[in-house]
């Protein structure tokens, strides 16, 4: 196993993510909030979208149904052929393991650990040999230019460092999509322009299918082959990045 | 997850509050600790009341008789028995063999018992004496008593009961009052005295015309009875040097017959001495060769007293065993072990209860942490055995240490009740013990509450929701 561009995502053909007049409706007190409200797309391998929308619009909430985190009041949400609404909670967690890559805003290391740690804990998860896990371990930091910080608590690293470690860890087990929740959110522009360039270079040289959530229009612009406005929950429009 | 990566995890997760962690493995500790110096007392208690009655003999011993005589020792068994006394066996030196060759028989010895008369210092004294097997060594009647055990299995030698000393020394106390005298100034007077004993001695034929009585005592077929058989009573002396005094009575099996002078049984084997069962054996004509009343079986191990009894009881002969009292004992010991049990439990049960406070405070705490783990691929069952792993590792830690805490508790207590009775002038005892099963059922225990404590708590923590648990700060 290892990361280079004969990845599996280079094929091309079927749509990564197809999602049908999706719902995720929650109920607070007696008001229900639709978090998501009749959504339906398509997302093709490879492509980079972005979801945009001010803050409520649901972006979160449909990343998180694509993630395989929360589930749907209604509708489909098909990611490489599995319809995530009929899989067991052991099989969602197979599908957050080996199909989806998740970044956060906020980073979310385990600040108990050290980076190579965090790095190998999906790994762990996916039952890798110890020295194997290593090698990728070491490969993977290696990749987002960390492998002198390993030994390091997130504590001691930097935003940017720590959002690269994040990525490293979503990599690690060549997962076909990469979604990512404002990565750059908690970022000043220079590390936030770092970050966008190591997921770009993800699209292109491994064919990982991109979501990434922003409300910077100008990030999303500068980035994402497409764009997804979000308003209420509803899906207000669907547009290529014709500056791509 | 690998069991290697969810214990190595676990054990970094332990690391990481080590405080909280160490408190709750010390209350296992001392939960378990509690439970092993319980049941290591009752276990200890038990194992010395079985000592001690493993030395009286009692509870190791099958008294056989013939059925010629009594039936059985109750008035069912008598019932139960249709052999008549003609067709029974007669409990005589081939069935003894016989009884002693049967598995798991250490000896068998025939009960040689009667009233005869003694003579210290030219004064006659009746009393019923009784002969000794060698393997009663070991018996608390014989241990440690002023003087000594026989030299040998036929020495001309006699070991008083101590209120038959008090009778030569002419110092029995009035009746119904309890003698005071220590045993070792009994003894002081009479160690390496003499005694005569008179004694009518049996001879296998009849006495010639002249009185002579034969010199040997061969046997003819038993199978041929002739009317005319029979044998002749003459009387005898034998000298006897008193070796030892016993304060105790080696033979409460059987109270009503209590002998209180002792002699080695081969001695007393060897002086053919008339037995009350040769003059029962004569009205019936079965004088050939001489018959037991009684033949005392020697078990290896009280457990395989019932599968003696039962082998002796085919050969057809009446078995008699105190079995049922040890019975009773076995049972008062498991409700005291069980008790003890219960008590030592309590603490565990309360130490159980802080391993789930302890792991729902860290669930609360790491709520952020199991949703990240949770976003990154693992599974319910992934979180459910890292918590299991946290609570299995405290268990087992606690068991470790609480057992070594009991094992050293117990120690030191014995150490001072030794102490306490060393200044009563008693003899030390070992009322611990801490067997190795103990040990180890101590230990997977603690393990398993610790494992049933984790339940909730791990439960609880697989079912968290991912993304409430990544919004949590």
């Amino acid at each position: 196993m290892t990361l280079d561009a004969n990845h599996p995502n280079k094929q091309n053909g079927t749509p990564a993510i197809r999602i049908v007049d999706l719902c995720r409706h929650y109920q607070m007190g007696e008001t229900l909030i639709r978090a998501v409200d009749g959504v339906s797309l398509g997302v093709q391998r490879g492509e980079f979208v972005a979801l945009l929308g001010s803050s409520g619009s649901g972006k979160s909430s449909l990343l998180n149904l694509i993630a395989g985190l929360d589930r749907p009041t209604s509708g489909a949400v098909i990611v490489e052929d599995h319809d995530l609404a009929q899989l067991s909670r052991e099989e969602l967690a197979k599908h957050r393991l080996r199909t989806v890559g998740m970044v956060f805003q906020s980073f979310n290391l385990v600040s108990r650990m050290t980076l190579a740690e965090n790095v190998d804990l999906p790994l762990r998860f996916a039952e890798v040999d110890r020295g194997q896990r290593q090698a990728l371990t070491r490969q993977a930091l290696e990749r987002v230019g960390l492998a002198t910080r390993m030994t390091h608590r997130p504590s001691e690293l930097s935003g940017g460092e720590q959002q690269r470690a994040a990525l490293a860890r979503a990599l690690i087990n060549q997962p076909k999509l990469l979604l990512a929740d404002e990565p750059t959110g908690n970022l000043d522009s220079r590390t936030g322009t770092e970050i966008m360039n190591f997921i770009r270079e993800f699209n292109q040289s491994l064919g990982m299918t991109i979501v990434m959530v922003t409300h910077e229009r100008a990030l999303a612009e500068r980035y994402a082959r497409r764009m997804i406005f979000l308003a209420d929950g509803k899906l207000v429009d669907d547009r290529p990045n014709d500056d791509k | 997850m690998k069991t290697y990566d969810l214990s190595e995890l676990a054990l970094r997760n332990l690391r990481e509050s080590s405080l909280r962690n160490s408190l709750t493995t010390i209350g296992i500790s001392v939960g378990v600790a509690s439970l092993v110096a319980m049941l290591s007392l009752g276990i200890g208690l038990q194992k010395l009341a079985t000592q001690h009655l493993a030395k009286s003999g009692l509870f190791d011993t099958v008294v056989v008789t013939s059925r010629r005589d009594l039936r059985g020792f109750s008035r069912d068994d008598e019932q139960r028995s249709t052999a008549s006394a003609a067709e029974s066996r007669a409990l005589d030196e081939p069935a003894r063999q016989e009884i002693e060759r049967l598995p798991d028989v250490l000896e068998a010895y025939p009960d040689i018992r009667f009233i005869t008369e003694l003579s210290y210092q030219d004064k006659p004294h009746l009393t019923m004496v009784s002969g000794i097997p060698d393997s009663a060594r070991s018996n608390d009647a014989f241990t440690g008593i002023p003087g000594s055990f026989f030299s040998s299995e036929n020495a001309p030698e006699v070991i008083l009961q101590k209120s038959f000393a008090l009778e030569l020394l002419g110092k029995t106390p009035p009746p119904g009052q309890e003698d005071d005298f220590p045993v070792n100034e009994l003894a002081k007077p009479l160690l390496g005295q003499e005694l005569t004993m008179r004694y009518a001695q049996r001879v296998s034929a009849p006495l010639s015309a002249a009185g002579d009585a034969p010199k040997s005592s061969a046997s003819t077929d038993p199978t041929q009875p002739s009317s005319h058989e029979g044998y002749s009573v003459i009387s005898e002396e034998q000298k006897l040097k008193i070796v030892g005094i016993s304060d105790l009575d080696p033979d409460s099996m059987r109270g009503a017959a209590r002998a209180r002078v002792f002699l080695p049984l081969k001695l007393a084997q060897d002086l053919r001495v008339m037995q009350p069962s040769d003059v029962r054996d004569s009205m019936r004509g079965f004088t050939k060769q001489p018959s037991y009343s009684t033949i005392s079986v020697r078990v290896r191990n009280p457990k395989q007293v019932e599968a003696v009894e039962q082998a002796i009881k085919k050969l057809g002969f009446n078995t008699f065993s105190i079995l049922d009292a040890t019975r009773s004992l076995r049972q008062f010991f498991a409700v005291l072990d069980l008790f003890l049990g219960i008590f030592g439990s309590l603490a565990l049960a309360v130490a159980s209860i802080g391993i789930v406070n302890t792991l729902v405070m860290a669930i609360l705490e790491r709520r952020r942490e199991i949703g990240i783990m949770k976003a990154i691929g693992a599974s319910d069952s992934d979180v459910k055995k890292l918590f299991f792993a946290e609570a299995g590792a405290m268990g087992l830690l606690g068991g470790v240490v609480g057992v070594a805490l009991g094992w050293t508790i117990g120690h030191i207590i014995n150490l001072g009740t030794n102490i306490y009775l060393k200044r009563q002038a008693l003899p030390p005892e070992s009322f611990w013990s801490v067997p190795w099963w103990l040990v180890g059922a101590a230990i997977v225990f603690a393990f398993i509450v610790s494992l049933v404590s984790g339940l909730y708590p791990a439960a609880r923590a697989a079912r968290l929701d991912p993304v409430q648990a990544l919004r949590y700060e």
